[in-house]
């Protein structure tokens, strides 16, 4: 029996995180739900620990990379085989979390993607162009048809996730990107399946053509460190930090 | 002797007087201590003997030897900063995964 382990990183929102796990409680009441407290400075902890889920409380901010990293950690740690991350600003629809999962049955990892037909999510300019520079080469390296690589919506099966509480990349971009470069030198399949975004209920998405060229930028050199820092399937085999092991014993 | 080599001298001495003193607190890691020192001590040299200048600069065609002294402390400077760039970059990476050995403890401690 697989389980599941929902993690939900959050940096400051503690105005949408309640309703968030809340619909995720609801939709796979079955599954362990991990809040990844990327060193807010306010009260998202505490909202989340009212909840009643588990809380990483990292001490300050290390980015959705990090904050996903503890999170496998923590999966691999306490006996989990499948990770879905789900984003605590409800941009993510939980109901879609079962869906994904379900997936996992055939590929490693499950990508939500937004430009596969479904809902209303549109870019334009120069991040449109990063979107689709970035997803025609990881197409090339997964031979998976990929159309959003940089959707935070995906879900991770039990090779991914041993290979994720290793290598966890921490750049910009990196959680999304070179993490998808590292999983196709591994070997993982990769798939994407089309989900519908529901708007942010708080914050809005920053768009100013020239953050979307900086974005288009750093896109490009997320690919090419990415490509240059795995260039052999070897590295994969070797620990760079602190080898992971599990504590069954301790998951009673 | 005149008014430079003394002040290249003087300045060699306080480098290394400076590291050893650092070093004698625990101020600074022998790692770093051994590169300024091995600098403070080619400073002296440099002072001690004016002309030394001249002869390495002779054989490789540099008409103007102060040139070669601006160039190898541009050399030294460069390479001191990628280094630290790299150590920096070591740290910042063992102080995230501690940040998330921490958070994993932490959880584990509170639940108890």
């Amino acid at each position: 029996m697989e389980r599941l382990l929902v993690v939900v990183p959050a940096y400051n929102e503690e105005a949408s995180i309640g309703p968030v796990l809340a619909d995720i409680r609801a939709v796979v009441p079955d599954a362990g739900i991990l809040v990844v407290d990327d060193g807010s400075s306010d009260d998202t902890r505490r909202v989340a620990l009212a909840q009643q889920v588990h809380v990483l409380t990292l001490p300050f901010n290390l980015g959705v990379g990090g904050a996903m990293r503890a999170g496998f950690r923590y999966a691999v740690r306490n006996g989990y085989s499948q990770v879905i991350q789900v984003d605590a600003d409800g941009q993510h629809d939980p109901k879609q979390i079962p869906m994904l999962v379900g997936r996992l049955s055939e590929s490693d990892i499950v990508i939500g993607a937004r430009f596969a037909g479904a809902g209303e999510y549109q870019a334009r300019g120069p991040r449109r162009w990063a979107m689709r520079l970035l997803a025609w080469y990881l197409t090339r390296l997964t031979r998976a048809r990929l159309t959003d690589a940089t959707s935070g919506f995906r879900a991770s099966g039990p090779r991914a996730v041993e290979l994720f509480a290793r290598h966890y990349p921490v750049e910009y971009l990196g959680d999304t990107v070179e993490s998808l470069v590292i999983a196709a030198l591994a070997g993982l399949r990769v798939e994407q399946v089309p989900v519908t975004m529901r708007v942010r209920s708080t914050g809005r998405p920053s768009q100013t053509p020239f953050k979307a060229m900086v974005y288009l930028l750093r896109a490009c050199m997320a690919l090419a460190m990415a490509r240059l820092r795995w260039r052999s399937k070897r590295l994969l085999e070797v620990d760079e930090l602190a080898p992971v092991t599990t504590h069954k014993e301790d998951s009673i | 002797m005149n008014g430079v080599h003394i002040i290249a001298l003087v300045g060699g001495a306080l480098i290394l007087i400076g590291m050893f003193e650092l070093l004698r607190r625990g101020q600074l890691r022998e790692k770093y201590a051994v590169l300024w020192l091995l600098v403070g001590v080619a400073v002296a040299v440099f002072g001690l003997f004016p002309g030394l200048l001249n002869d390495i600069a002779q054989p490789l065609h540099i008409a103007d030897p102060p040139n070669l002294l601006l160039f190898a402390g541009n050399v030294v400077l460069l390479l001191v900063t990628v280094h630290l760039s790299w150590e920096s970059t070591r740290m910042e990476d063992r102080t995230r995964a501690l940040a998330e050995e921490v958070a994993l403890l932490r959880e584990r401690l509170e639940q108890r």
